[in-house]
């Protein structure tokens, strides 16, 4: 790869077979120069950045941590989205995944360790136990909702590897979209129904 | 970690008083009789550490780096599953149950099912026999990878974690193919299986039989020419098989100290008998014996895999009792009758007779036992299970007392113990 500074950028280079490079003008330079060039602001670049390397909590209550133990595996490989740096310190991450059933007990440990994170931070609720009590729904537990704020839900009784990284990716639209979109506009969903991703 | 570690078992077996000190001088907890005086140092291990398996919180009384007492604290998992478990009609409680100790799902449900089975006196169809000891050792295989994978990783070995998870991933889309969930699959009913195993799940299964000794070769390669598994695991923390039994400790654990104790030889069910297998057994105790007694134990699950799909009887799948089980789809649209048991079994559920029973299986951690006492209605007055992980728990301070922390580490990690069966 050649560096390039920014003058070559936006003059037509060997690249495309104009040998030697002549200069552009006028709306040939307009398009040249769209098609080339990125303007951003610095909060997207850097929701970008934090979206492409979340340090989630090395942290499991129960069942669903076996499943988050097979999202980092060689299968679904959690490190192709940069994900795969799960800190044992709260201090240290920025993403808690609550991977299993939060009983009463637990709670108020919970929370702690949500406060102990550094902003920005985030929380995944994995299964249906720290969601909605799950197919337990008795004394002992206590959805996650009630204690902590969650960023994502998601379902199942535990749910897929491959569901568990839809929700992070989710989360990844979530970091790089606008904060104060609703959830409707920020997936496009239209009722309760949402489009695919790619749609 | 210096070169003065002694091993902590003398010759007669008797625990020795602990690792001494550089200079010669003995650790004391009192520390009046030399001139090392330590202040004892109570640290709090857990609820939330990568170490500790799940949410288990250790108070651990230290002596600079040596543990003097230990307190398991639980209770951080608790579910109410048995107190659930009771409101809910028989076939209803499978899935409860199932989640107790997570990785060990296919022996929950053997145990509640096969407590049920014995009150209502059902006979369950030989081709669902072989059927549940597949599944029960495949499942055996992926819980002792869980193990070994995490165990390794809290004694530093990360890759051999990757290596375990992937071929968990084979088992768990076996466990798809024949039920439709990976994990949870409520494959056991009362009276047999839900359903038969698909076409090409025999291919399937034979595929990973092949492959997966080959895999364990490879661990046991890996972490036996390992240099700081070796000085963590081997002569550390070893307690002899009296104490153990002594403690009700069974299981891994249990053989690791010498005693072939295994509900599968000892008490067979599910037509165990009929298979040929061994069980193996540690000298020692110590933590390189559990790991070595498990990692054989995944041959010998291979094995008996092996016997069972080659002598897969032909017949039913689940019991041709009406009174419990489901009748076939197909029947619905043409017997009045099935309809009628259908209708009874998935709105009331099958009443079972008063009585109470204990049934014990040998699960991946030691004798999973449930119990189950029934009043005469389609719910269940109690159920209870004997979980090993718990009973486990117990020898935990006896065999680190007087060890250093790090061994600590290892001894939890070979433990093995699942809090979601511990706490329930």
């Amino acid at each position: 790869m050649r560096e390039l500074n920014a003058s070559q950028l936006l003059r037509v280079s060997d690249l495309e077979g104009a040998n030697p490079p002549t200069a552009l003008e006028g709306t040939d330079l307009e398009r040249h120069v769209r098609d080339r060039v990125l303007t951003t602001t610095l909060d997207r670049a850097v929701a970008w950045a934090r979206s492409n390397s979340f340090f989630p909590l090395a942290f499991g209550l129960a069942c669903c941590a076996m499943e988050q133990f097979q999202t980092a595996g060689p299968r679904m490989d959690i490190a192709r989205f940069g994900y795969e740096a799960f800190r044992a310190s709260p201090r240290q991450a920025d993403l808690i995944i609550l991977a299993g059933r939060v009983s009463i007990k637990m709670a108020p440990i919970i929370r702690r360790l949500y406060d102990q994170m550094l902003e920005p931070k985030w929380a995944i609720s994995m299964g249906a136990c720290c969601s909605s009590m799950g197919v337990f729904n008795n004394y002992a537990l206590v959805p996650a909702d009630k204690f902590m704020p969650i960023d994502v839900h998601v379902p199942g009784c535990p749910p897929r590897p491959e569901a568990l990284m839809h929700g992070v990716l989710k989360l990844r639209k979530l970091v790089q979209a606008d904060p104060d979109l609703g959830w409707r506009e920020r997936y496009g969903a239209l009722g309760t129904e949402e489009k695919p991703l790619d749609a | 970690m210096n070169a003065t570690r002694q091993p902590a078992v003398t010759e007669g077996g008797a625990r020795a008083p602990g690792p001494t000190l550089p200079d010669g001088q003995a650790a004391s907890s009192d520390g009046r009789d030399g001139a090392l005086r330590q202040e004892l140092l109570t640290l709090n291990f857990g609820p939330h550490h990568p170490a500790t398996h799940g949410v288990l919180r250790l108070l651990v009384t230290l002596e600079g780096e040596v543990v003097r007492d230990l307190k398991p604290v639980i209770g951080y998992v608790h579910t109410g599953i048995e107190k659930t478990a009771e409101d809910k009609s028989y076939w209803k409680v499978i899935p409860v149950v199932e989640r107790m100790d997570y990785l060990s799902y296919y022996f929950n449900a053997m145990a509640f099912c096969a407590a049920v089975e014995a009150l209502v006196e059902v006979e369950i169809p030989r081709r669902a026999q072989y059927l549940r000891v597949i599944h029960l050792e495949l499942n055996r295989i992926a819980s002792h990878l869980i193990w070994l994978g995490t165990g390794a990783l809290e004694l530093g070995a990360v890759s051999i974690f990757l290596y375990c998870l992937r071929e968990r991933e084979l088992i768990l889309d076996l466990f798809e193919m024949s039920s439709g969930q990976r994990m949870h699959t409520r494959y056991f009913q009362v009276g047999g299986v839900i359903e038969d195993i698909p076409s090409g799940f025999e291919r399937k299964l034979r595929e990973f039989l092949a492959v997966m000794p080959k895999r364990a070769d490879e661990y046991g390669a890996i972490l036996r020419s390992n240099e700081i598994v070796l000085q963590r695991l081997r002569g550390t923390c070893p307690l002899d098989a009296e104490t153990l039994l002594g403690l009700g400790v069974t299981g891994p654990l249990l053989r690791a100290a010498g005693n072939p104790w295994d509900l599968r030889k000892a008490a067979p069910y599910s037509s165990y008998e009929e298979f040929d297998f061994k069980i193996p057994v540690g000298s020692v105790g110590d933590n390189y014996d559990r790991f070595a007694v498990r990692l054989a134990e995944i041959y010998e699950s291979v094995r008996i895999i092996e016997q069972a799909i080659d002598g897969l009887p032909e017949g039913q799948f689940i019991t041709t009792d009406r009174k419990v089980a489901l009748p076939p789809r197909h029947e619905l649209a043409t017997s009045m009758e099935a309809l009628i048991h259908h209708f009874k079994l998935v709105t009331e559920g099958f009443r079972v007779p008063p009585g109470e029973v204990y049934e014990p299986i040998e699960s991946p951690r030691g004798e999973l036992g449930c119990y189950v006492r029934s009043d005469g209605s389609s719910k269940p007055a109690r159920v209870h299970m004997r979980d090993p992980s718990f009973v486990n728990l117990q020898a935990l301070a006896h065999m680190v007392k007087g060890s250093y922390i790090a061994d600590l580490i290892a001894t939890v990690a070979m433990l093995d113990p699942i809090l979601g069966g511990i706490d329930r």
